[in-house]
This record gives C-alpha cells, structure tokens and sequence, in this order.
C-alpha cells in the first residue's frame, strides 16, 4: 500500500509520528524551539505535550520550515526544531536550498515521510515511490542529511545536531497512522504563547 | 527606461531616491531581515541592502517562503519585511489568510507594481488586478506609494502602525514613483 517502502533508498524502520515526536520532546530540556506544519505533525506535537516554547501552524502548508528559519536567526542561542510532512516539503522545496544558503547551525529539521497525504485520505504522494528526500535536501546543500533507521538511530542524530557546525535533516520514514490529538486551533493564543516563551513578550 | 534611472539614486550615495527611503525607514523601524524575490525595479535597493551590514538580506525561492520566515523571525523578536514583484503578490492568498492574517502578525510586504502605466506583457497585467482585490478580501491596510514627497510618512507611518496593531501591511510601488519596468528590446 505504502509505496514509499519500494524506494531502494529505504532500508529504514518504518515508524511512528507520535512515538518519534515524544522521543523529541522528551530530550528538551533548554526550552528548544518546536515548529509543527500542518496537520498531523503538529497534532502529534500537541499530543506529546503543550510546552510553551512549541508553534502550531494552522494553514500555510510548507511553512513549517521557513519559520523555523526565521526563528533560528532571529535567537541563534536557541535551539529550533522543525518538523514536516513530506507532501508539506514537496510543496516548498526550494527552503531546503535557502536554508543551506544561511546556515544557521541551531536548526535541526525532521521529515515525518509516510509517502502519502494521510490528512487528506492517504493518498500517495507525487513522490512518493522515486524520489528521496534525504537525497534532495543533500543535493540541496543540507550535508548533515540522513534517514533514520530505527528510533534509537532517530534519537542519536538529534543528540548528534545539537553538536553540528550547521544546519541539520532528518528523515524518518513513518506508517499512515492519524495524528493523535487535535491542536486547539486558535492562532493568536498559539502565537502569544509561543512569543512568551521565546522570552519576547511578558504576559498582560 | 533612461529617464526612470534618471531618477534613481543609488543608496550608497547622498540621495534622496525612493530606495534610499526604504533603506532609511527600515533601519529606523529596527526592520534587519530582508527576504526577497527579486524584481529589476529593486535591484539598487536590494544592492544597497545586501551592502549594509545592518542587514540580513537574501533571495528565497517563493514569496510564501519569505513571508514564513519573517513570521518565525517576528515572533522569536526581530523585525523583518519581504521585497517582491505584483506577480509574487499573486502567489500569497493562501499565507496572507492562513497565517498572517490570523496569527495577527505584522507582516510588512514592499510590491513593486508590474502591470500598469505602461506595462508590455498581458498577462502581469491581468496579475495586477488581482492584487487590491486580495488585499481587500482580507481587509489588509495596503498603500500605493506614487510620489517621493509623499514615501517616507507612508512607509515610516505604515510601518509603525503594522508593528503596533499586528497586523499586516503591503506598500505598492507604482510606477510613478520608480519609473517602472518599460519595453526597451
């Protein structure tokens, strides 16, 4: 079903959204910034845990990454995690180009890959049975690239771009389970909150 | 084409240009990120930008990506603003109403107008018409910037005001002001 696994790209574990996201989140302990895109991936950010330095995207499929860029520069002292869907990458490929043009060494960015749009209906992607993401985010400018090929190996490359002199992706190809819980869509509180806990606002 | 860079000055210089307004009124508004898709009217002030080491200023493959980075920026504490071109405008319904709009985010947005006074190619001025319609749709506070005696109390004013009432802003800048994109080949 999942021709994402047909990829001889692939010999990777296939594993969960949910399950990689809490492993993340459990790792933060220097109020890291977390963008979560659209949909599911930031719905399995919500479920892992609200924390105050963590950004809901509502809408803009594929933005996930060009915030996170734009808040790695803005506090190159925090740590910024993005995490993305494939489909919300192929959208806007072109990040991966710019991102490595800047090269901000605080970024570390997360590709959930199921190879479908789960949200939509599971549909597959245009890409997903010939293209690797690793490869083109590599090929993009992004040298510190690699899948992850189970969630231990998931674990030491995050550890492992904590210490990298720059940006860093991660691929991990996921199943086409749903997102666990729903994100309380209300884009001003995400965006107050968010501000208070990057330290740019005091609350009212 | 000569008399529209008659009246251009370059930033480096004494001028008085529209650019180096722009220039001036983002360094005084604290706005350091500049994300752009280029466009041949905003060559000089992207040269300027990329010359002033005040400035973080580079190209990004979409308009939409540039508006996703200033909004990260803004929210993590530094001012930004994206430079763009009417049909790079036309790309952005979707960020401007899914993320600007709605996260009140002061997203500060330079267009320079293709497609009227003059304009050769149909189709950047069929684009155009769809710009104000879009603005309005959104009820986004938007200015067509026509006279240089006028520029600096629009941009500096407008600034301001998308900054202190989160909300987004986009200042057009029509041909009257920079001389525009003329046929000359």
């Amino acid at each position: 079903m999942n021709t994402a696994a047909n990829s001889p790209a692939r010999n990777t574990k296939v594993m969960n959204r949910f399950d990689l996201t809490s492993r993340l989140v459990a790792k933060l302990k220097h109020e890291e910034a977390v963008i979560g895109g659209i949909g599911n991936t930031n719905f399995d950010l919500w479920a892992a845990g609200h924390r105050p330095q963590n950004f809901y995207m509502l809408g803009s499929m594929g933005l996930g990454f060009p915030i996170a860029l734009g808040v790695a520069l803005a506090q190159p002292q925090r740590r910024v995690f993005a995490l993305e869907g494939d489909g919300s990458l192929l959208m806007q490929m072109g990040c991966l180009a710019t991102i490595a043009t800047l090269a901000p060494k605080n970024l570390t960015l997360i590709v959930m890959d199921n190879g479908i749009y789960q949200i939509t209906g599971a549909q597959p992607t245009p890409a997903a049975a010939v293209a690797d993401i690793v490869a083109i985010a590599a090929a993009s400018g992004l040298a510190n690239s690699a899948w992850a090929a189970d969630e231990e190996d998931f674990e030491r490359l995050v550890d492992q771009s904590l210490a990298a002199s720059g940006p860093t992706l991660i691929g991990v190809r996921i199943d086409d389970k749903p997102g666990v819980g729903a994100t309380r869509r209300d884009p001003v509180q995400i965006r107050e909150r968010f501000m208070l806990g990057l330290g740019v606002r005091e609350a009212l | 084409m000569a008399a529209a860079e008659a009246q251009t000055v370059s930033p480096s210089s004494q001028g008085t240009g529209w650019q180096e307004v722009v220039l001036q009124t983002l360094k005084r508004n604290d706005i350091r990120l500049v994300p752009y898709v280029p466009d041949r009217i905003l060559t000089t002030l992207i040269k300027g930008l990329h010359a002033d080491p005040f400035f973080t200023t580079f190209p990004t493959a979409r308009e939409e990506e540039a508006v996703g980075i200033v909004s990260g920026a803004w929210m993590a504490g530094m001012r930004g603003a994206v430079l763009m071109q009417t049909s790079g405008f036309a790309t952005l319904a979707n960020v401007l109403a899914s993320l600007a709009v709605p996260y009140q985010i002061p997203l500060i947005m330079f267009v320079s107008e293709r497609g009227t006074l003059g304009e050769f190619n149909y189709g950047q001025a069929l684009v155009c018409r769809t710009m104000r319609p879009v603005l309005d749709s959104l009820a986004m506070e938007h200015h067509t910037c026509t006279r240089l005696d006028e520029f600096e109390f629009i941009a500096d004013r407008s600034i301001k005001q998308a900054i202190t009432t989160q909300a987004p802003v986009a200042l057009i800048l029509s041909p009257l002001l920079t001389g525009g994109k003329v046929f000359d080949k």
